[in-house]
């Protein structure tokens, strides 16, 4: 046996060499957003919710599609807890008011309130999240410690504060709910948005467009924010759905939106006396809401896998 | 560690005194009477007005009333509430109920969140993950209002598993349903979160270590997945305390539960300002306390912060 | 041990007066398949080895070649969407391709042994070492008290091993870890040992030290060892045989020295002429081209000194320390550095992790201030730059990073990235601007079809290319490459190299290339500085560095380099 036996080569021609590092062409070119995109539209879970939503939004902006009973309109105490007749196909509330036409006309409110108080917590959020996360030094500081400040309040508790000032308690509107819910509710997206930040900030290519000549403002907006983008938009997702559920929970401890603003939340608490007697009352606006929400989440939850980086190819 | 402690005991103090004077301030310190401003469209009584005047210091500087409000707060000494009642005596008597409202959905969410979890993470992609994980989206969409309304319905009401409210006397048993609405929508992300963190932990470089080790399957779950994957649970579970008191004012009021969120329920029907200051302060103290113990048990979990940031 | 009984028809690698010893492992027509959203893809096919009680075998090959996913199929580790689709694995005999996990759990630690790649990720972060160690100890029904894991751990090469086996795994070094799974892997003095990639995270010093240690201890202990490795001097200068593999399959096996001397196979032909710790001379691309010489001697010639284009004088960077409650302390990443770099030379900054050589090339980039000393750039302070000039300055001095995963905008396709440049110094309108990306792709190789593609595309090397082309958009004088190749490939690496040399010779450029590896160092370099904890040791042109190092660490560094003292028959080298 001498070690010419033990040296095996291949047949050349079953291990064919292949040009070294040569540039793939049989696919077409994909943005990660684009390959974001293709995952989603794949996903049951992103069709249904994304259907729902656009659903929810037609009856938001056109109510008087689904409706001929303006809002608070035609109520009748002598129809008090009726139940489905011709016209009002799930019935009457308490105070004698068609329900469906309740329910379709408490979409606007639920939506608009949701919609709104996750563009402000973005513009706040991620304004000041970036900031501190990309500056660091003592904006990062003084924002830490504001951030810590309303986060040590939550939700609900510093809304009951702040709904008990008179500026509130006068004239409480849609704007108002949304003014609460912001002002408690930017630290988790400042937070999400600085953490994004520093992951993204001492990128290599971001030093190279520093080198390059690209400003230090013009690499956050450039390069920085636009990787940092995809925790944010779940988190923006989620919150819509966290939102709507802010507002009816609002609305049904009484300090929310007012009676005379068609909403899920107070037709809610006002089906609470029909409840041992007639819980279908309570059960159709509940129903919207559970599904407005559901669908937000399921489009949250399945943007956050076609964004996940751990899911991208490298 | 007790560097560490130290640090996370200084960092609570501005933060404590930061969300007491902002609530303080939106109440007394912006425009208009403070006092009419607590009672809203209600004309109290004179002898209160006073009382409350006295008590809050109006005519001293912003800061001496803060200051006043701070002592009062550390005291306990927190005035009386419309009928005339000492708040801090009522939060005495409500407060014991609450803890155990807290503490029965803490442990549900935590127990049945990690151990449904670790399942659904363990077995990624079958069949008992994916039924949790549609049921787990079904009940976060669900808000606790709406849960707590059809629980007291089906099981108080129609199947009588459950007193359908409390009442007076509440213990563990009867605190059950309304813990368990209170713990649902956390049980839900806590199981989620678990099953991402575990099915994460278990493509970890260490995990397959510790099978190279040898190690037998439940034990590398137990010592180095399922530790691991219990770190950001544990972050959550006290970044959530904030939902959990929010939910109770909902729940208590629902089940008729005698809990401080009962009290500051009633509280704002009632449009009683002071009594609404005098718990979210003591709430926001428990809030901050709660997320110190629970930043120390994060400590101890995962070595690397004691030493990082 | 022995079995005569045991009748194998293969012909085995059989030593002088061995003859009868049966392999300990034999690695027969091994297929793997893995499952992806794409179907199934072949892993590995018709991989074969034999390693015979108290050889090493090393198995060389790039990343992708299926060298890893070869060794984990023997210890029963496939990711969980893989799975053995032919052939047999023999551990002594008994065939474990298809083994229960019981059996599998009974044969690791005590019967394979394995050492991870990556010392920072394979320690689990939450225990102790001394946890660590006795868990494995304890599931092999090995004694598990205080004094058998610190018995462990000292026979690693940890010293102290009683107080180190109660710290956590991020209080150790990177040296530590590793020493610390090696004291695991070893620590029931398993058949085979299984080490992938065991020091490729470690600096070169370092990295010596542990695969000596590990020499030693698998000697001592008789134990046969299963090397992974991308670098064919290592897998040498450690093994007994070597096994080649290419897209999945064994091109090439055989004896070391024979195969290093004597490779057939076209594959590991081209792996020899390109890895970096065999070849002795500086790539010669531009001056075979003849090109070189008439180019890079004018400018030298024309002003009558050396014309410096960098010149760096007494260069300090202090960074504070915070260490807790208001105290800092004053830490000199960089201490009393002097150099010059002529025009179109290539000055190269070797180092350790930890030696201030990226933090010099952040101040040289004016992305970093020097705490105090001055860079003069054509002869200006770069200091008192105004914005203006400093945004001129960027147009002469570009760099190249290491990761090229990380160096390129994600949400960037190629034909901006590249633009950029071009666009930020407004120069050129659309159209122009398209032509000379057009021009820069083709500079660098790469065919025009790839502008419209992402990153997350390409190759490490294309990226490489990419980040050449941008470097290169600006028409800059000086490059600062830092540690621009030290993540790719060996075939890869060598063609960026040559890349590299040859824009030298066309574009005049001039190279301040910074690196751990020396023998990098060595193919592309005119002169080398040696930097060790911040402060310059050493500095020469590349071949007096090499050929007579005065200086103990360049000694302990060149020594360090992996398959440096096998004698090689220069033709091959």
């Amino acid at each position: 046996m001498t070690s010419n036996n033990s040296h095996y080569v291949a047949p050349i021609e079953e291990t064919p060499l292949l040009a070294t590092d040569a540039v793939k062409t049989d696919q077409a070119p994909l943005s990660l957003w684009a390959d974001a995109w293709r995952k989603l539209r794949r996903r049951p879970l992103f069709i249904i919710s994304a259907l729902l939503i656009l659903a929810l939004t037609v009856v938001a902006l056109f109510p008087g599609l689904f409706t001929s009973v303006a809002p608070n309109e035609g109520c009748e105490l002598a129809n008090s807890e009726g139940g489905p007749t011709a016209g009002h196909p799930f019935g009457f509330t308490f105070q004698g008011c068609d329900i469906y036409s309740r329910v379709i006309h408490g979409t606007q409110a639920s939506m608009s309130v949701g919609i709104l108080s996750v563009l402000c917590v973005l513009v706040i959020g991620v304004t000041l999240g970036a900031l501190a996360g990309y500056y660091g030094g003592w904006i990062d500081a003084v924002l830490a410690r504001l951030g810590d400040i309303f986060f040590a309040l939550p939700l609900i508790l510093g809304a009951l504060v702040i709904t008990q000032l008179p500026l509130f308690r006068e004239n409480k509107s849609v704007w108002t709910v949304v003014f609460v819910i912001s002002l408690l509710a930017w630290p988790q997206m400042a937070r999400i948005t600085r953490g994004a930040v520093i992951e993204v900030r001492n990128s290599d290519f971001v030093t190279a467009a520093r080198s390059l000549g690209v400003s230090k403002f013009g690499a956050l907006v450039r390069h920085v924010l636009p990787n940092a983008l995809a925790p944010i938009i779940v988190l923006a997702t989620l919150e819509l759905g966290v939102f709507i559920v802010a507002e009816a929970t609002l609305s049904f401890l009484g300090i929310g939106l007012p009676q005379s603003i068609m909403s899920w939340g107070n037709d809610i608490a006002g089906a609470q006396a029909s409840i041992r007697t007639r819980p279908e009352i309570m059960l159709f606006p509940a129903a919207a809401l559970s599904i407005t929400v559901l669908s937000f989440i399921m489009l949250g939850d399945a943007v956050r896998d076609a964004l996940d980086p751990k899911s991208r190819q490298r | 560690m007790v560097r560490f402690i130290l640090r996370r005991l200084l960092q609570v103090i501005p933060v404590f005194l930061g969300t007491t004077l902002l609530v303080y301030y939106m109440v007394f310190a912006l425009p208009g009477d403070p006092i009419a401003a607590l009672f809203g469209d209600r004309q109290p009584p004179q002898a209160v007005i006073d009382t409350l005047r006295s008590q809050y210091h109006l005519d001293e500087p912003f800061w001496v009333q803060y200051g006043i409000f701070l002592k009062n707060l550390f005291t306990f000494n927190l005035g009386n509430d419309f009928t005339g009642q000492p708040i801090a005596a009522a939060l005495a008597r409500v407060f014991p109920v609450t803890a155990m409202l807290a503490i029965e959905a803490l442990a549900i969410q935590a127990i049945f969140g990690v151990a449904f979890g670790v399942f659904a993470g363990l077995r990624r992609g079958g069949w008992f993950d994916s039924t949790v994980l549609v049921a787990s989206l079904v009940v976060i969409a669900v808000p606790t209002f709406v849960l707590g309304f059809v629980f007291q319905l089906v099981f108080g009401v129609q199947l009588g598993w459950a007193k359908p409210t409390v009442g007076a006397n509440a213990d563990w048993g009867s605190l059950l349903l309304p813990a368990v609405v209170l713990g649902l929508v956390s049980f839900a992300y806590v199981l989620r979160l678990t099953r991402t963190s575990v099915s994460e932990n278990m493509n970890a470089d260490y995990v397959r270590t510790a099978t190279a080790k040898g190690l037998s399957r439940p034990r590398v779950v137990l010592a180095h997945i399922l530790r691991n994957s219990l770190i950001p649970v544990v972050t959550y579970l006290g970044a959530n305390l904030g939902g959990l008191m929010g939910g109770a004012i909902v729940t208590e009021g629902i089940f008729n539960v005698p809990g401080v969120g009962n009290k500051l329920y009633q509280a704002v029907l009632r449009s009683e300002g002071p009594t609404i200051v005098s718990i979210v302060s003591v709430l926001v103290l428990v809030f901050v306390v709660a997320n110190l113990l629970v930043d120390l048990l994060y400590a101890w979990l995962d070595p690397r912060i004691r030493y990082d940031q | 041990m022995r079995d005569n009984e045991m009748t194998t028809p293969e012909i085995r690698i059989a030593e002088a007066g061995t003859t009868g010893i049966r392999p300990l492992l034999e690695i027969r027509d091994l297929a793997i398949t893995f499952k992806t959203s794409g179907g199934e893809v072949q892993a590995v096919r018709d991989a074969h080895l034999t390693i015979m009680p108290g050889e090493t075998v090393a198995i060389v090959g790039e990343s992708g070649s299926g060298k890893s996913t070869t060794a984990l199929a023997a210890i029963g580790l496939l990711p969980s969407n893989g799975r053995v689709s032919g052939g047999q694995i023999l551990l002594d005999g008994e065939d474990i391709a298809h083994a229960p996990e019981k059996r599998m759990i009974e044969l690791r630690g005590n019967t394979i042994g394995m050492v991870p790649q990556d010392p920072m990720s394979n320690l689990n972060p939450v225990w102790k070492i001394g946890y660590q160690v006795r868990e494995t100890l304890r599931a092999n029904g090995q004694p598990n008290g205080p004094d058998d894991v610190a018995k462990v751990l000292s026979q690693a090469g940890l010293p102290d091993a009683h107080r180190r086996a109660g710290q956590y795994p991020h209080e150790f070094s990177g040296g530590m870890r590793q020493r610390a799974l090696i004291a695991i892997g070893l620590s029931c003095q398993p058949r085979l040992l299984i080490a992938d990639e065991p020091t490729s995270a470690l600096d070169v010093t370092v990295q010596r030290q542990i695969l000596d240690h590990l020499d030693t201890m698998t000697t001592e202990l008789g134990t046969s060892v299963l090397l992974i490795t991308h670098d064919l001097g290592l897998a040498a200068e450690r093994a007994d045989k070597v096994v080649v593999m290419y897209q999945g399959r064994v091109v090439e096996a055989g004896p070391s020295l024979e195969l290093l001397r004597n490779p057939r196979h076209p594959y590991t032909k081209r792996l020899v002429e390109s890895a970096p710790s065999l070849a002795s001379r500086r790539i010669q691309a531009a001056k075979e081209q003849g090109v070189e010489t008439a180019d890079l001697l004018a400018p030298a010639a024309e002003p009558a000194a050396a014309d410096n284009v960098l010149q760096i004088q007494d260069l300090r960077k202090v960074y504070k320390l915070r260490q807790g409650l208001g105290k800092s302390s004053d830490f000199a990443a960089v201490d009393g550095v002097s150099f010059d770099v002529k025009r179109g030379t290539t000055t190269a900054i070797v180092g350790e992790s930890g030696s201030g050589k990226s933090t010099v090339a952040k101040m040289v980039l004016q992305l970093e201030k020097p705490t105090d000393g001055r860079i003069l750039f054509d002869g200006v302070d770069t200091s008192v730059l105004k914005p203006a000039d400093l945004f001129k300055f960027r147009r002469r001095v570009q760099p190249i990073f290491q990761d090229p995963y990380g160096s390129l905008d994600p949400m960037y396709n190629i034909y901006r990235t590249i633009e950029e440049p071009l666009r930020v110094h407004k120069i050129g309108d659309k159209a122009s601007r398209e032509k000379k990306v057009r021009e820069l792709l083709d500079q660098v190789a790469l065919p025009q079809s790839a502008m419209q593609r992402y990153p997350n595309e390409l190759s490490g090397g294309q990226r490489q290319r990419v980040a050449i082309a941008r470097a290169l958009a600006l028409d800059p004088e000086v490059i600062i490459c830092d540690e621009a190749v030290s993540a790719l490939d060996v075939l890869v690496q060598a063609q960026v190299l040559n890349l590299l040399a040859d824009l030298q010779a066309n574009l005049g450029l001039t190279y301040l290339f910074i690196t751990h590896d020396l023998a990098v160092v060595r193919q592309i370099a005119d002169h080398v500085c040696v930097m060790e904890k911040g402060r310059l040791v050493e500095t020469g042109s590349t071949d007096d560095v090499f050929e007579s190092p005065r200086q103990d660490y360049t000694k302990a560094l060149l020594n360090a380099i992996p398959g440096a003292k096998l004698m090689l028959p220069p033709e091959v080298a």
